[in-house]
This record gives C-alpha cells, sequence and structure tokens, in this order.
C-alpha cells in the first residue's frame, strides 16, 4: 500500500507541475517500442520534424509556436487511453494516434470533448462520411480506397477483365486488417474473381501456414493488409515460396521502405497503393535537412527522409498547419483552440499552387473538405519497389477509386453507427 | 503501539472471527472506505479515472476471479483472459439487445453467462491436473478469441469486427459511452469491487472456500473426508469466471468503450492476471489488490517520473519500464515467494511485537 501512496503522491506532483509551454499543442501517440515500431518511427519523426521546420523556418505558424507532445502507445489501446487522457488536458488541437484500433476508441471520446481527430488513410473509413462523423477526418483517402484503388491496378493488368482470377487477401487479424474485407467482396462480386481471406494474427512473425495455403491455392494475386513485423515477414514469406512479386500488392501501410528491405533483392517487384508521392526530391525535404536534422533538432536519428512512411507523416503534419492557417483565418485568431481546429479541417482546401508554394509540389492531390465529404479525392498511384536501387518509383498515374462500391458502403456503415450511438446526421 | 490486540476483548464467536480482529485494522478498511466513496468521487477527475482508478478496480475484480481459481482451489488457468472475452461480449450483446435495462443488470448478467461457460470449461479438471489442466484452459483462451473473431453475430456484424459500447445509464446517470462523467465511472467500478470483494472473503472463509482449499492441498484427502470433487471444482471454476466475466464487461464497457478480442483479451491478458496474482500472493484477498495495483500503477508512474518528470525520449522510457517492472518482480519474488500479501501479513505480525521483535 505504502508504494501506491508514494506513487500516486508524485504523479499528482507531476500532474501539477507540466505548465502548457507554447500555443498550438499537437499530441503525437506515437509507438517507438514493440512490433509496430517499424512503421511508427518513421511516421511519428515525419509529423514531428515538419513541425519543427515551421517553429524554426517560420516561427511557428501564423505567429503561433508549435509544440509537439510525445506519448508513447506501443499500438495498445489501453496506453492509448492513458495518452489521451493525459494530454488532452494540455491543450489538444488534434489527434493522430496511426493505429485503427485507438482511432475506434477515440471517435465517441474525442467528439465528446470537442477535439477532431485526423486518420489518413487508416481509421474508420466511413468516418469519410462527415455528416454522422463531425469531428473525424480521413482526407485524403482511406481503405475502401485503396481496396479499390489494388483491383484497379490488377484491372489494368488483366485489360479490364478480372473473370475467373482468384486473389488472396492477407490481413492483419485486426480491425484494421478486416476493414477491406466488405469492398473487396463487393468488387469481387462486380468483377467476378474470387476472393480467399487469409487472417494473420498478432503481431504477425508467425506465417508459414498462411503462406503454406497460398502456395497450395495458386492465387493469380495476393494483397496485403499487414503493419509492422508482419509486413516483413509476409514479404520475405512471399520470396520464400517464389510468389511473383508483380502479383503481390500492399496496401499503403505495408508499402515502407523498411518493409522490403530485409528480403533484399528478392522482394524487387513488389507494389503498393499509395495516396502520395514517393523519394526525397521535394524542396520541403531539403528545409527539413537544412533547419531540422542539420540544427539536431531532428525527432529520430534523421535518416528517414524520403522515405514512404516518413514522408506519409510529413504530409499528414502539412495538412495539420494547413488546417490551423485556415482555422486561423476563420476565427481571426493565431490562438486557436480544438473546435476552431475542427472548423479550419472542415473548411481545408489544397490547391496545387499552395503545395508546390510549400516545396511539396506534386506531392498529393489537389481536394477540398466539405461537412458532407470527410475523406477527400480518395486518388492514389501504384508504387514498386527495386531491390538493387533501394527505391520506389511510381509506375501509375495517381487515379480515382470506384466510388459506385464505396459510397453505398460508407452510407451503410456510418447509418448504422449513427443508429446505435443516437447521432442525428446533419450539418450545420 | 496502537497495533495489538490488547485491550480489544471479544465476547462474541462472530466478533472473535470477523475479517479484521484487530481494531486498528478495522478502522483502516472503514477509513478506506469513507475515502473512496465520499472523497474521491469529488475529486476524481478523466486522467485519474481512465488512466489510473478504473483500469485498478477492473483487474483487481479480475485478479480475484482468478485468485479464487487457482489461489484458493489449486487449478491452473491460462484462459482468463478468453473468459474476459465472454463477460465482455456478453455484455455487447445484451446492451445492444436490450437497451433500456440498467448496465447493473447487464454486468450481472455478463458474469453469470461467463460462468456457465466457465463451468464447461472446467470440465475437464475434472481428470486433468496442474500443467496439463493449463494447457486446456489455454486451449479455452485461443478458441474463444478465434470464435468472437469468426462468428460475425457476436459483434453485430460490424464491418471491423470492433464492439462499439453505446450510451448505457443505471438509474439515469450515464455509465457507459463518451459523455460518462469520471465520478460515474469511478463510482460504478467500485460499487462491483466492493460487493465482489466482500463475496470472495466470505466465500473463502466458509465452508466452500474450505473445500476449495481441501482440493487444493491434496484432492485424495478432501475426498475421503468428505469434500465432493466434481461440485468443489466446478464451483471454484463457476465462481471465479463469475469475478473474470464481470471484469471482462466492464473492461470493455466502462474503461475501453470499445474493443477487438485479439488485442484487448488476448493471451498476454491472462498471462498479466496471472501474474498480478503470483506478484500479490496466491490465496489471498488482498494479494488480488496488491498485484493488481503494482502491475497497473507501476507502468503509470515510471512514465509519469520518466518522460513527464525527467523529460526522457519516450521510447527509452517504454523500454526502461520492461526493465525496471520486471526487475522489480525478481526482486519482490526472492525477497518474498510469497508475494506482496505475505510481505504484509509479516509487515503486520512485526508490528504486532513491535518493539520486541524477534
Amino acid at each position: 500500500m505504502n508504494m501506491k501512496k508514494i506513487a500516486a503522491a508524485s504523479v499528482a506532483a507531476l500532474m501539477v507541475g507540466t505548465p502548457v509551454l507554447a500555443d498550438l499543442v499537437f499530441p503525437s501517440l506515437s509507438y517507438r517500442t514493440g512490433p509496430y515500431a517499424a512503421g511508427g518511427i518513421p511516421y511519428a519523426d515525419g509529423y514531428s520534424d515538419y513541425f519543427t521546420l515551421l517553429n524554426e523556418r517560420d516561427g511557428g505558424i501564423g505567429g503561433a509556436a508549435i509544440q509537439v507532445i510525445e506519448c508513447e502507445t506501443g499500438y495498445n489501446t489501453e496506453k492509448g487511453v492513458e495518452c489521451y487522457e493525459s494530454t488532452k488536458g494540455q491543450g489538444a488541437l488534434v489527434y493522430n494516434p496511426l493505429s485503427t484500433g485507438i482511432t475506434y476508441q477515440l471517435i465517441p471520446k474525442a467528439t465528446a470533448d470537442n477535439i477532431p481527430l485526423y486518420t489518413p488513410g487508416y481509421g474508420r473509413t466511413s468516418a469519410a462520411n462527415g455528416k454522422v462523423f463531425s469531428h473525424v477526418f480521413n482526407f485524403p483517402a482511406n481503405y475502401w480506397n485503396a481496396a479499390s484503388l489494388a483491383v484497379n491496378h490488377l484491372l489494368a493488368e488483366n485489360g479490364g477483365d478480372l473473370n475467373g482470377k482468384s486473389v488472396a487477401l492477407v490481413y492483419h487479424n485486426s480491425a484494421y486488417g478486416k476493414e477491406p474485407i466488405r469492398t473487396l467482396e463487393g468488387l469481387a462480386e462486380k468483377h467476378g474473381f474470387k476472393l480467399t481471406a487469409i487472417p494473420v494474427d498478432h503481431p504477425g512473425q508467425e506465417q508459414k501456414s498462411q503462406w503454406l495455403q497460398i502456395r497450395r491455392e495458386k492465387p493469380d494475386y495476393v494483397l496485403m493488409w499487414g503493419w509492422g513485423v508482419m509486413n516483413q515477414v509476409a514479404i520475405q514469406e512471399a520470396a520464400n515460396i517464389r510468389f511473383p512479386m508483380e502479383n503481390f500488392v500492399g496496401v499503403w501501410w505495408s508499402g515502407g521502405d523498411h518493409d522490403v528491405a530485409p528480403a533484399g533483392e528478392s522482394a524487387t517487384g513488389y507494389k503498393a497503393v499509395t495516396f502520395h508521392a514517393v523519394g526525397s526530391d521535394f524542396p520541403v525535404f531539403d528545409d527539413i535537412q537544412k533547419h531540422v536534422v542539420e540544427t539536431g533538432k531532428a525527432a529520430g536519428a534523421g535518416d528517414n527522409i524520403g522515405k514512404a512512411i516518413y514522408n506519409r507523416g510529413v504530409y499528414a503534419a502539412m495538412l495539420m498547419a494547413e488546417a490551423v492557417s485556415k482555422a486561423q483565418e476563420i476565427h481571426g485568431t493565431p490562438d486557436i483552440t480544438a473546435a476552431m481546429m475542427r472548423d479550419g479541417m472542415e473548411a481545408l482546401e489544397i490547391t496545387d499552387a499552395r503545395m508546390a508554394e510549400l516545396g511539396m509540389g506534386g506531392f498529393g492531390p489537389a481536394f477540398s473538405v466539405s461537412c458532407e465529404n470527410h475523406g477527400g479525392p480518395g486518388t492514389g498511384a501504384i508504387q514498386q519497389w527495386d531491390g538493387a536501387a533501394g527505391t520506389w518509383s511510381l509506375i501509375s498515374e495517381f487515379g480515382g477509386s470506384d466510388m459506385d462500391v464505396i459510397q453505398p458502403l460508407i452510407d451503410a456503415d456510418s447509418a448504422a453507427y449513427a443508429a446505435e450511438n443516437n447521432i442525428e446526421a446533419g450539418c450545420n | 503501539m496502537l497495533y495489538r490486540e490488547a485491550g480489544d476483548f471479544k465476547t462474541s464467536y462472530q466478533k472473535d472471527s470477523q475479517t479484521f480482529p484487530l481494531k486498528f485494522d478495522r478502522m483502516g478498511y472503514w477509513t478506506v472506505m469513507v475515502v473512496a466513496f465520499l472523497v474521491v468521487p469529488f475529486v476524481i477527475n478523466d486522467y485519474w479515472a481512465n488512466a489510473v482508478a478504473v483500469p485498478f478496480l477492473i483487474y483487481a475484480i479480475a485478479a480475484l476471479g482468478l485468485n479464487i481459481l487457482t489461489g484458493y482451489a489449486g487449478q491452473v488457468s491460462l484462459g482468463t483472459g478468453g473468459f474476459m472475452a465472454v463477460g465482455a461480449y456478453a455484455c455487447y450483446k445484451l446492451m445492444t439487445m436490450f437497451p433500456e435495462v440498467s448496465m447493473l443488470v447487464h454486468v450481472v448478467l455478463a458474469g453469470g453467462i461467463t460462468a456457465l461457460v466457465g463451468v464447461l470449461f472446467g470440465l475437464p479438471s475434472l481428470r486433468i491436473k496442474g500443467f496439463y489442466l493449463a494447457v486446456a484452459t489455454l486451449a479455452a483462451q485461443f478458441f474463444l478469441v478465434w470464435l468472437f473473431n469468426k462468428v460475425p453475430w457476436f459483434y453485430n456484424y460490424s464491418a471491423s469486427g470492433q464492439i462499439n459500447a453505446p450510451e448505457r445509464t443505471v438509474f439515469g446517470i450515464i455509465v457507459t459511452g463518451p459523455n460518462t462523467e469520471a465520478w460515474a465511472k469511478y463510482l460504478f467500478c467500485l460499487i462491483f469491487v466492493v460487493v465482489l470483494a466482500w463475496i470472495a472473503r466470505n466465500l473463502t472463509r466458509g465452508m466452500t472456500g474450505r473445500k476449495w482449499m481441501a482440493i487444493r492441498d491434496m484432492d485424495i484427502a478432501a475426498e475421503i473426508i468428505g469434500v465432493n470433487p466434481l461440485m468443489a471444482k466446478l464451483t471454484a471454476f463457476a465462481v471465479s469466471s463469475f469475478f473474470v466475466g464481470i471484469a471482462g464487461a466492464l473492461f470493455f464497457s466502462i474503461y475501453l468503450g470499445a474493443a477487438e478480442v485479439g488485442e484487448a483479451f488476448g493471451i498476454q491478458k491472462s498471462f498479466l492476471i496471472l501474474f498480478m496474482i503470483i506478484i500479490g500472493g496466491l490465496g489471498s484477498i488482498f494479494g488480488s489488490f496488491a498485484g493488481a495495483a503494482f502491475m497497473v500503477l507501476m507502468p503509470v508512474f515510471l512514465k509519469n517520473v520518466l518522460v513527464g518528470g525527467l523529460g526522457w525520449p519516450t521510447d527509452l522510457a517504454a523500454h526502461l519500464e520492461f526493465i525496471i517492472v520486471g526487475g522489480l518482480i525478481v526482486v519482490f519474488l526472492i525477497l518474498e515467494p510469497h508475494g506482496l500479501a505475505q510481505l504484509w501479513r509479516l509487515t503486520k505480525e512485526k508490528l504486532r511485537l513491535w518493539p520486541f521483535p524477534h
């Protein structure tokens, strides 16, 4: 009992003693430990480095300094709750937890606390319907777009006809991995291919039986919804059974450099869907190198610049910074609150000219957010890995996804959520 | 000086066999009760409720449940996570099927359903013991997690397999969902903890508990003196699963609000709760609380000291947490193999003899 009292007293003292230092607070619920750290580290680095760049180069956003508070979740929902509760009192503007499980938990909580959630390319897909999910944003693309984009790529490879083909989906057996199944089932029905869903349990280090099944059933294509250590293992296993890599397509979370690198040259030809450009050939990365890495202010070791997941972190931070500017403009004050941030996100407009101005011309799509559509345009492209050069390259144009299949699913799922939680859908 | 029997005269058998025979202990117990019920609800905030108090109370219930089975009845179980999942999914199905019914009823019914499932998986315990039984309960753990992943009816056919707790009330007070006040969450869990701990204490010192302990100590001898092993083992499984089921229901509905079975109720949860009772003390009510407090509060405390206080990087702090908590477990178990409860018991013995300990 004594231990508990000391603990309680110290925690209490620490909580009182943590002052709010800056005006714009961005909590980063990161995970730098555990089986998902391989993806969590570059993303957290990118997210934080971009904000550091804005602080160093521009003196914050609209004159207000930015503070990034990191909290380690380990991709674990219980720690996610602790992190959310410990950071929300410090003026958090927006949460980006990079975990579909934690997102599901935070959706009702953050909505009740009037704090927006930003879940680019993950989280609950039907949150694209802003009429039901007032505080959740998942622009510019979501899981169901990814599923459709992957199938579109397979269609393009087969001259528009997938009739009689077989596709296996290797997925992380969690909310994250299960999200695309419904869309893929819809697409399978529409295009006449056969879908086999093969689950891989957390953390995904053991996949022998799954790949044995693939070797036996010989599907024409394999799609993957993996994260963390599961990706590396899957790509290695695919190489071991000599599955043709160009017929293996991952979602964007299975398209990191660290996922393919361990398999060496045998991973060459592996493809992944992406919703933004690849490589470090953008002026913004030179600025990060100059203002953040070289001054020793980088969040990590500074060696992740230009890698796929790092770029995604930078991209997410950039969109959030733009939303802050928008909110400052709407409300006429540099010190915005979480509620103002939500307004800024809902009125966000990204143009090609603005992207070029930020040193990210052509990095992502131009789009605007509205109350009806929190999901953005849902465009994406296919990237392919070159094991010898160690780089990703885009092998297709950024294209749209099959909204005829996706939109009814979004409407149905969000309507189910609204009914379960007595939410009156609508824009105000 | 204060902590002694002298002058505390008992005039009835009832008084002689009460839980806290010393006046000082009784006063301590009532002080804790008064503080927990009348002070804490007025000062608790969201952080303290969600990060400290509610998880501690819920894990304490789960540890009590496993302690009844493993500590008192001697049946090793690695299926705690699976049984918590049964409680959580039963609670979810009841909440969505009968929205107007009070949460109190749902949680108790969820415990009841888990008790039935627990009895079913407890049947092998009649033939197998020790490590073999551990493997059988491990099978229960994996089977239950697989079941809740596989059958969409359990998660109401949601796209992601997640279950979400909708808003439900007790006597008009919201206790689940995002609009719950911190004190409501805390009090709801606290009431369950107090009632269940009271039941556990009285069961274990009565005839039922003595039968369990007889089975634990030597089952053949127990049978010879007239203990029915079928009844004793199955009641232990039923009561234990009832507790664990309630913990699972609260864990999902009050604490997390949304859960997926593999992540929230996986094998690591079974191990965590087993560690709680081993560190706290097998066969001790206080041990269940001490173990739960150690395993829940220590990481939160360390995180706050290392990251909040010293400003260390979060990954370094997270790794150090493992090292420190792991090291402390080893140290505690070397110093006292019977857990924190035995340490507490020895302290009390020493205090009684103070200032002349031997």
